[in-house]
Parts: C-alpha cells; sequence; structure tokens
C-alpha cells in the first residue's frame, strides 16, 4: 500500500480461492506470511471462476496467480485458470497451494502450473518459490 | 481388569455429580455404564449409491448412526449439471439434487430406528423436506424420524464459509425449520450447533466455545422470538465440537460448555425442562491436526483426540481416517477409524466411570477458565446487540469480527509452527519417514460427475414441468411472505422432482445473496 512502496518490492501476488470450496484458512495464513515477508497481495476471495481471476490478473498487473484448493477440483479448476489466462494473454505463472495427492502433480505441470505447495510447506519454502517465480 | 470395584462416578460427599445442574461432570448420572457413544461415522462420496454402500459396510462394521456429508455444490446450493459444479461433483461428500438422490441415499435402512445426521446448512430446509418427503414416501411418518439436521448457518459466515442467502434471510429458514420440527418431528435435532468447523478455521479452543454458545443463544433468542416457549425446543438444540490435540484444554472445554449452558438456558432464557439445561453433544476428531507426511501417525493422533472427547462425556463421535490430510478416506482407513473407537470403548475401560478428571485441580482450573474467556465474550457480543445476543452475533458476523478473530488464531499458531515453538511431528521435526510413498487414496473420477449428471438429466425428463413450475411458484409467493413458514410449500415442491438448484434460486429471488467482503 501507499507509504511504504519500497517494502513491497519483492512481488505483486493475487490470491484466490476457485470454484466452490469454502476452505479459507490456509489461503489467508499465506495472504500474511506473504505480506509480512514483503510481498504485496491482493486477496480475490472466495468463489472465484477461472475468467474471474484471470481478469482480476491483468487488471492488477500481478507478477504471480495463487490459487488455493482443497476440494478435489485442481485437475479441472487449476488448468481452467491457466486456460482463462492465455486467452486473454496474460503471461504469468500460477501456483497451487493446497491438498494434491503426489500423483496428481505430473498432470498438474503438463497442464502449466508452475508449482505446487502442499500442507506442510514452510514460510521459507513460500516465499522462496515466489520470490523464484517473480524474477 | 484387577477385579477391583468401581462406582459408576467418584467425587466427595456434597459434591456435584454427574446428571446434576449444573452438569459440569456429564448430562447423565451413569454416563456411559447405561449407554456408550453413538458411533456416528461421518461419510459421502461420488453418487448417492456410491455412499449407500458405505453407509451399509459402516452399519455392518457396527456403526451405529449414520452421518452424510454431502459435496460443495449440493452445500452451496447448486445442481450437479450447473457450470459452476465443474470438477466438483461428488468429491467432498455426495451429490444430491433431487428427492430421487435421497431415496438411493437411504435406500435400505430403516428410518424409523437408525438414527440420521445431515451435515448441511445453507441449503438445510430443502434438504429436510427432501429427507421428510422421502421418507413418508416409503411409509415412514415424519414424527417417527429421528436425527439431525447440521442447519447452523451462523459457523458458516464465521468459518466454514458455505453460505448462500444474507444472514438475516438464512435466520428466516432456520427459524422455519425450528417451528417446523417442533410441532411435527418431535424426535428430530433442528440444529446442530457447531464449534467443529470454527476450531478447523483456526479459532482456539477458547473461542470455540465461545462462539458456538454464542451462536446457540442467538438460536435460542431467534426461537423465542418467533413465540415458541424455550422447553418446547431447547431439548432438540444439541452441540457438536472439536477434539483436537491439546489433550486437557479439550476435556475442559466440554466441561465448561456443559455448565455455562446449563446456567445461561436457566438464568438467562427461563427454561424449566431439565432436558434445556442439559448440553449433548457429538465430537468429531480434528481435521486440521492431520498430517499429510508420515499419515500413519494420524492414527496415534485420532486416538488420542476420541479419548479426550469420550473423557470430555461426549454423546457421539466420528474418528477421522488416517489419510484424510490427503483425500477422502478409503474403506480401510474409514474401519481403522472406527475400530479406534472400539478400542478405547471396549479395552481400556475408560467407559466404567463418568468424568473420571473431575476433581482433578489442573483440570478444574482449566475448566473454569475456559468458561471465564467464554463469558468475557458474550459481554463483548451483548454489547455489540445492545443486550440481544440474536443482534450481536449477526452484527459479528456483517462487521467480519468473529472473522477476523478466527484468522488471527490461525495466523498465530502457524508462525509457532513456522518457528518451531510448537512442534508437529513429520511436520517441522522428526522428518524420517516423510519420504515414504503416500497410501493408496480413494479416486473420485470426472465418471462419477458424468453418471449423476446422466441421472439428473433422466429425473428431469421424466418430471411433469408443470407441477415443477407451480410449485416453484407458490415457494416465491411463501418466501416473500416474512410470516409464512416455508416447510411445507418445500415439502410439496420437493415432491415434484424440482432440483435443490432450481428451489435455492427461487429462494435467492427474494432473498438476494450474500457476498463475503474479502479481508487477509
Amino acid at each position: 500500500m501507499s507509504g511504504e512502496p519500497e517494502m513491497n518490492r519483492r512481488g505483486r501476488i493475487l490470491l484466490a480461492k476457485v470454484g466452490l470450496d469454502g476452505h479459507d484458512r490456509g489461503v489467508k495464513v499465506v495472504a500474511r506470511t506473504l505480506r509480512d515477508a514483503g510481498f504485496e497481495v491482493i486477496y480475490l476471495g472466495l468463489f472465484n471462476s477461472p475468467d474471474g481471476v484471470a481478469a482480476a490478473a491483468r487488471d492488477e498487473d500481478v507478477d504471480i496467480v495463487g490459487i488455493s484448493m482443497l476440494s478435489g477440483a485442481h485437475l479441472t479448476l487449476a488448468p481452467a485458470v491457466v486456460d482463462a489466462l492465455r486467452q486473454i494473454d496474460v503471461d504469468v505463472p500460477v501456483v497451487v497451494g493446497g491438498i494434491v495427492p503426489d500423483g496428481d502433480l505430473t498432470e498438474l505441470r503438463a497442464a502449466g502450473i508452475a508449482a505446487v505447495l502442499t500442507p506442510g510447506s514452510s514460510t521459507d519454502e513460500i516465499v522462496a518459490t515466489l520470490e523464484g517465480l517473480c524474477r | 481388569m484387577s477385579g477391583i470395584p468401581l462406582d459408576a462416578v467418584h467425587g466427595p460427599d456434597g459434591g456435584e455429580f454427574p446428571g446434576q445442574y449444573p452438569y459440569t461432570r456429564g448430562p447423565y448420572a451413569s454416563m456411559y455404564r447405561s449407554k456408550l457413544w453413538t458411533m456416528r461415522m461421518f461419510a459421502g462420496f461420488g453418487t448417492a449409491p456410491d455412499t449407500n454402500r458405505r453407509f451399509h459396510d459402516l452399519l455392518r462394521a457396527g456403526g451405529d448412526g449414520l452421518s452424510t456429508a454431502f459435496d460443495m455444490p449440493t452445500l452451496m446450493g447448486i445442481d450437479s449439471d450447473d457450470p459452476r459444479a465443474l470438477g466438483e461433483v461428488g468429491r467432498c461428500g455426495v451429490a444430491v439434487d433431487t428427492v430421487d438422490d435421497v431415496a438411493d441415499l437411504y435406500a435400505g435402512i430403516d428410518l424409523g430406528s437408525i438414527t440420521t445426521s445431515m451435515t448441511i446448512n445453507a441449503p438445510a430446509a430443502v434438504v429436510l423436506a427432501m429427507f421428510v418427503a422421502n421418507a413418508e414416501a416409503h411409509g415412514v411418518t415424519r414424527a417417527r424420524l429421528g436425527g439431525t439436521l447440521q442447519n447452523d448457518i451462523l459457523k458458516e459466515y464465521q468459518a466454514q464459509k458455505e453460505f448462500v442467502f444474507p444472514p438475516r434471510a438464512s435466520m428466516r429458514l432456520v427459524r422455519d425449520t425450528i417451528t417446523f420440527c417442533t410441532a411435527e418431528m418431535p424426535r428430530w435435532h433442528t440444529i446442530s450447533i457447531s464449534g467443529y468447523h470454527i476450531r478447523e478455521a483456526g479459532s482456539t479452543a477458547a473461542q470455540e466455545l465461545a462462539f458456538t454458545l454464542a451462536n446457540g443463544f442467538a438460536y435460542v433468542e431467534l426461537a423465542r422470538d418467533a413465540g415458541l416457549d424455550v422447553d418446547a425446543f431447547a431439548p432438540r438444540l444439541s452441540f457438536f465440537f472439536n477434539a483436537h490435540i491439546d489433550f486437557f484444554e479439550e476435556i475442559a472445554k466440554y466441561r465448561a460448555a456443559r455448565r455455562t449452558w446449563a446456567r445461561w438456558l436457566r438464568d438467562r432464557y427461563g427454561a424449566k425442562d431439565v432436558r434445556s439445561h442439559q448440553l449433548r453433544f457429538h465430537t468429531q476428531t480434528a481435521g486440521v491436526s492431520l498430517t499429510a507426511q508420515q499419515p500413519e501417525v494420524n492414527i496415534v493422533r485420532t486416538a488420542i483426540e476420541a479419548l479426550a472427547g469420550v473423557l470430555g462425556g461426549t454423546q457421539s463421535l466420528h474418528t477421522n481416517s488416517y489419510d484424510e490430510a490427503l483425500a477422502l478416506p478409503t474403506d480401510d482407513a474409514a474401519r481403522i477409524a472406527l475400530r479406534t473407537q472400539q478400542v478405547i470403548a471396549h479395552e481400556t475401560g475408560v467407559a466404567n466411570v463418568a468424568d473420571p478428571l473431575g476433581g482433578s485441580w489442573f483440570v478444574e482450573q482449566l475448566t473454569d477458565e475456559v468458561e471465564a474467556r467464554a463469558e468475557s465474550v458474550f459481554a463483548h457480543l451483548l454489547d455489540l446487540g445492545s443486550g440481544s445476543m440474536l443482534e450481536g452475533v449477526i452484527r459479528g458476523v456483517e462487521e467480519g469480527w468473529f472473522q477476523s478473530e478466527i484468522s488471527d488464531a490461525a495466523y498465530d499458531f502457524e508462525k509457532r509452527v513456522n518457528r518451531r515453538r510448537r512442534i508437529v511431528v513429520g511436520v517441522n521435526d522428526f522428518f524420517e519417514g516423510n519420504d515414504a510413498d503416500e497410501p493408496t487414496l480413494l479416486r473420485i473420477t470426472q465418471d462419477d460427475e458424468r453418471r449423476q449428471v446422466e441421472r439428473l438429466a433422466r429425473v428431469r425428463a421424466a418430471r411433469d414441468e408443470r407441477s415443477v413450475a407451480d410449485a416453484l411458484t407458490r415457494l416465491r409467493v411463501d418466501a416473500a411472505d416474512p410470516e409464512r413458514n416455508l416447510m411445507p410449500a418445500l415439502i410439496d415442491t420437493v415432491g415434484t422432482r424440482a432440483t435443490l438448484g432450481e428451489i435455492m434460486n427461487a429462494l435467492a429471488d427474494e432473498f438476494g445473496r450474500y457476498v463475503e467482503t474479502p479481508r487477509i
């Protein structure tokens, strides 16, 4: 926010819940963690559509899109977010956070997901992953 | 085991005993000696026939009550063929679109004897209508139906976030279910006032207790304001608490819950029936305490949490499966979870004596402290509502007070784990074993979604569209009159095979939809 622009030079991140899953504990903790680590965080809230997330990513000119999912719908919704971004020519990496079985990782990567952060990821791992993608 | 004779309860002469006001030590005098807790395992996935098979398995394995988990589209009142449901049908629970799915879900189960719990909130009144319509179509009258509707919309806004209508419209639906069930379904528990999700979203134990009881007081005021005598409905309110890993604090929480509820119901709300004073609760072990790392260790966590629920005097219990940090449980994992309860019940001897920790200086002091913290939350909410708990809780929701209290506590917990001030085995210490392969997980495929969408298409094709449209019109008219009870119109409407989505959309035409302001 204004007043402390130097603090937010690490990158600008859009975080959102996609689909019908209301579990927002994880995404809110991650949002605060990233903000404390010096990122600028825009949190879109609950029940976003893939198109809505893509439009917000364009309008907010973010470096990364982070979507949080715990409902098992990641194989459908995460690639849909990647496609929605491509449709409007926004080239921004998409990171998935939440419950994703190991067996689904390959499929998500193939669909263009830049990184997957699963339960137990430490603050350091989250920050390092996102910082790497911001460059 | 040594043959030492045990009394049903131990305590000093003149001390407080279970079954006596204010029920700190338990709602009933002899507790598990007369009746063990109900081993009520939560299940739901895929289509209704899939879940029906799991129900029959659980009943055969010795479970004695059913508890239904619905998928996200159902929880949000969205049909399986709605584009917004894509990828979510049958994933987190069973998909229900019409009364025909409810018929499949409970096929072959005697609804007049097995009690059924349904975890549903925003569309709770509609699903209750489907349950009643289905039972009556199978010859079981509504008066004989025993079970529980979660129907606790307040905690949805605070924590679980599966809401549809704005808070005040939602509370009208809750009022309608309470007045309907009070008049026509004497065996039915109208609300399961739930701290579980508040805790899962990150609250502390004291916040879980305080917010849950405050919500309970709000529902009491809602029904009282609708003209019901408190003793006519309060005995049918039940509670649902979390069993987290901080063992003694959890036990203190359950004891403080009973005492606080009894005092408020008697002294503030004038309840005279002891059943209105007696807080009865279901417990579920803490989903958030499960780790994706070394998942077998979750069996141990769950056993310890379940023991806390039993020592705290729970009336029913669900134990989580060890693989639930990764996916919905497999049959094998669900059976181990049930076996955990059976070991506690039949091997350990902990069920022989009521409130075995009563009188422990530590547990008694912790009980007092949790209660005192809850009372200070009640004072804040009463202030917010100018003396009304109903108004205070609704304002607390609208202003985001509960939501920020919970997310502050969640962030504080996360920081402690990250700084290793709190050790979680496999997560921030004791990593050996983390590299092992994941266990075999339950896979819900897109095939389940396709089967459900086809099923819905068949129901739509076979129904009489004219009677669906007429019923929905009448429902809108009733919804527009705030004095009208919506349950009769809902029961008629579901009978026409109107879908859950169609009914919720009709209600939203009158009530509007709630959008939460995103806050970090």
